[in-house]
């Protein structure tokens, strides 16, 4: 595996899960539980779209091929889309995506630090500014989270059933892959595995702040960064590469 | 209707940046301390407006009206001495 | 002279004196009501108006769009949150408004009560509609009423950016392919003659006007805001090619003004009154989602109590 092309997979796989996240967020626009709410989760979405976008510009240079961030973005289908399975699961009730906002954020902050040491310097950049944003989502959505927990019975249940739903997802999250050793042996990247300890100290935290317990389950999927999804990826992007698939070419 | 709960009013003022004074910005609604500052993070910085904030519950603002103002602020109209230019320098006199 | 009598000389001496008025002040009955009525019909029209265009956020065809698309949104529902402030500064509660609102007792713009079909109506939307709200709330920010000028002031310069990302849309697509050019055209031949009704109906007929000018609630009328909107936006539209659908259009030379059509006010007070295309799907949408978000706000005004108990 050539370490060009595997960042370029990397680079990818950050922009994807970003997109995803993003566009998922974007589905609450004049739908939130208060006006203010509304506003600070197109705050967080449009923090996601915009870190997406640096991924996918610097993913676009390194293919090289006259390739855009648009391209990249609206033309590729599902089995080319290598983010997460858990921020393309169906939104849900309120409490359903703060947890997902919650568990996608207490990965990225430690991936971002860690990735504060990557030997690629544009890797660097675009990290120390997403670790800033990050960092005000986990914020928010903990913040959240406790307030479920220490709220009514009703917002409590509803966030141990989004915690039961969306915990098998989050091995993936750390599932690595050939282009995964050949960054690490690069310094480019890191191994995952390293950066769990952070994640579960978060999560630990939180859900004792929140009296949530991490469900015992058997049912752990993952394969987002080898593009194997669940069926909702294929439908999110029908919609969001609609216009740019029915008018090839066509400038917006 | 059921429902009605609209959280509760607070009042933001936002210091633009590191030294100026903290200026009224607006109002948002909030349950709490914490979502109160987020809130107006997420409501009233959107465009770089900000470097610190406060919030302070709606209810705790106390205001004078139009009504007061005669004898609120217009005694203070004749009493020019609390102004330097009221007072004549002997001729020749620097740095005062 | 009565005490009230004496009251409203002293207020309207304030009002011709150009001073704002402000909450805790004396004002006349009217006054209060006729401002609360249109502030909040003012901020259920930024909070409804996030559906049309909230319609096409998942669908925008690049980054850039989708990124702009959703910030303008998001300045519409701060709009709202706006301007249901200076109108809680009566008293009146963001609850009640919202209850008005759903009880179909407070209107909102009709505009936003025609559907949103492609991607060149988001368009038409930032050209013509925040244009004719530009328009209006510049007219507005010279309001008597203190709190309501200032969140138009604040809104007119956060919403600097809407008119002139529409015109971007329309004049890119009106440089791209047929179909694009078609979409365009037909985005502006579904939104031209709705935006003109935006300022309301002649001064002739408009019911509040007279008053509403004597206490500078407003301080032009509609049908100068309308002239005002129509002979900027024609010139626009020409430099880009896009056809306004109006075959009775002419430049008058004397005047300097362009010259239009009659307007369809029997389609105006249809969608008023609640049979527009999409009045049932944007209250429903609203109601819909008020109603999913009780359980959160419930929680958290819980929290709250808990953690002041402590």
């Amino acid at each position: 595996m050539n370490t060009q092309e595997a960042l370029l997979n990397f680079c990818l796989r950050l922009a994807d899960n970003n997109m995803i996240a993003a566009q998922r967020l974007a589905e609450w626009c004049s739908r939130g539980p208060i006006l203010e709410e509304d506003l600070a989760l197109t705050n967080i979405s449009l923090d996601l779209f915009g870190q997406a976008e640096n991924f996918y510009e610097y993913a676009a240079t390194l293919q090289n091929n006259g390739k855009t961030a648009d391209d990249l973005a609206f033309l590729r289908s599902e089995r080319e889309y290598f983010n997460n399975l858990l921020v393309e699961q169906p939104n849900g009730d309120f409490a359903f995506s703060t947890m997902k906002q919650f568990l996608y954020a207490a990965f990225a902050k430690p991936l971002y630090e860690a990735l504060q040491a990557s030997k690629d310097e544009t890797l660097k950049g675009i990290t120390s500014k997403a670790v800033k944003e990050i960092k005000y989502h986990l914020r928010h959505s903990s913040e959240w989270l406790v307030r479920f927990g220490n709220g009514t019975e009703e917002s409590l249940k509803r966030s141990q059933i989004a915690l039961n739903e969306l915990w098998r997802y989050t091995d993936d999250m750390f599932l690595m892959n050939d282009n995964d050793k050949a960054l690490i042996e690069a310094g480019i990247s890191i191994d995952l595995n390293t950066i769990k300890t952070s994640f579960m100290a978060t999560v630990n935290e939180i859900f004792k702040a929140a009296h949530l317990s991490i469900p015992e389950t058997n049912n752990i999927i993952t394969g987002g960064c080898n593009a194997i999804h669940s069926e909702h990826l294929g439908v999110m992007l029908c919609e969001m590469q609609y216009l740019q698939r029915a008018h090839p070419g066509a400038q917006w | 209707m059921e429902n009605l709960n609209q959280l509760t009013q607070w009042e933001v003022f936002i210091q633009s940046k590191s030294g100026s004074p903290y200026e009224h910005a607006g109002s948002l609604h909030a349950a709490d301390k914490s979502m109160a500052l987020q809130n107006a993070r997420d409501v009233y910085t959107r465009r770089g407006e900000g470097r610190s904030l406060w919030v302070v519950p709606s209810d705790c603002i106390v205001a004078s009206s139009n009504e007061d103002a005669e004898e609120f602020f217009d005694p203070s109209e004749d009493k020019i001495y609390r102004t330097p230019n009221f007072y004549k320098m002997p001729k020749g006199s620097t740095n005062i | 002279m009565s005490t009230q009598e004496e009251s409203l000389k002293k207020f309207q001496q304030r009002i011709d004196a150009d001073e704002k008025i402000e909450p805790r002040d004396w004002m006349p009955e009217n006054y209060r009501k006729t401002l609360i009525r249109q502030i909040s019909q003012h901020a259920h029209s930024e909070v409804i108006g996030m559906q049309p265009e909230g319609n096409w956020v998942l669908r925008a065809p690049s980054l850039r769009a989708k990124k702009i698309l959703l910030a303008k949104i998001q300045d519409e529902g701060g709009h709202g949150l706006y301007l249901y402030s200076a109108a809680e500064t009566f008293g009146v509660s963001r609850a009640e408004m919202i209850q008005q609102l759903q009880e179909g007792k407070a209107k909102y713009s009709s505009i936003f009560n025609y559907p949103t079909l492609t991607w060149a109506d988001m368009g038409a939307i930032g050209w013509l509609v925040d244009g004719a709200a530009i328009v209006n709330q510049t007219m507005l920010a010279k309001c008597s009423y203190g709190p309501y000028a200032r969140a138009m002031l604040r809104i007119c310069k956060e919403e600097g950016f809407h008119q002139r990302q529409g015109y971007e849309i329309m004049g890119k697509m009106m440089n791209g392919t047929p179909a694009q050019r078609e979409m365009a055209q037909d985005a502006m031949n579904r939104f031209w003659w709705p935006s003109l009704m935006m300022f309301g109906p002649p001064d002739a007929d408009s019911a509040h006007s007279a008053e509403s000018m004597h206490w500078k609630i407003k301080v032009e009328s509609n049908d100068k805001l309308r002239q005002r909107f129509i002979d900027r936006t024609v010139e626009q539209a020409n430099h880009i090619g896009l056809t306004v659908p109006d075959k009775d259009l002419k430049y008058n030379k004397e005047t300097m003004h362009w010259e239009f059509g009659p307007i369809n006010w029997d389609e105006f007070w249809t969608v008023v009154k609640g049979n527009g295309p999409c009045n049932h799907q944007r209250m429903n949408h609203h109601i819909h989602y008020h109603n999913e978000g009780a359980w959160v706000r419930e929680a958290a005004m819980a929290y709250e109590r808990k953690i002041s108990a402590n």
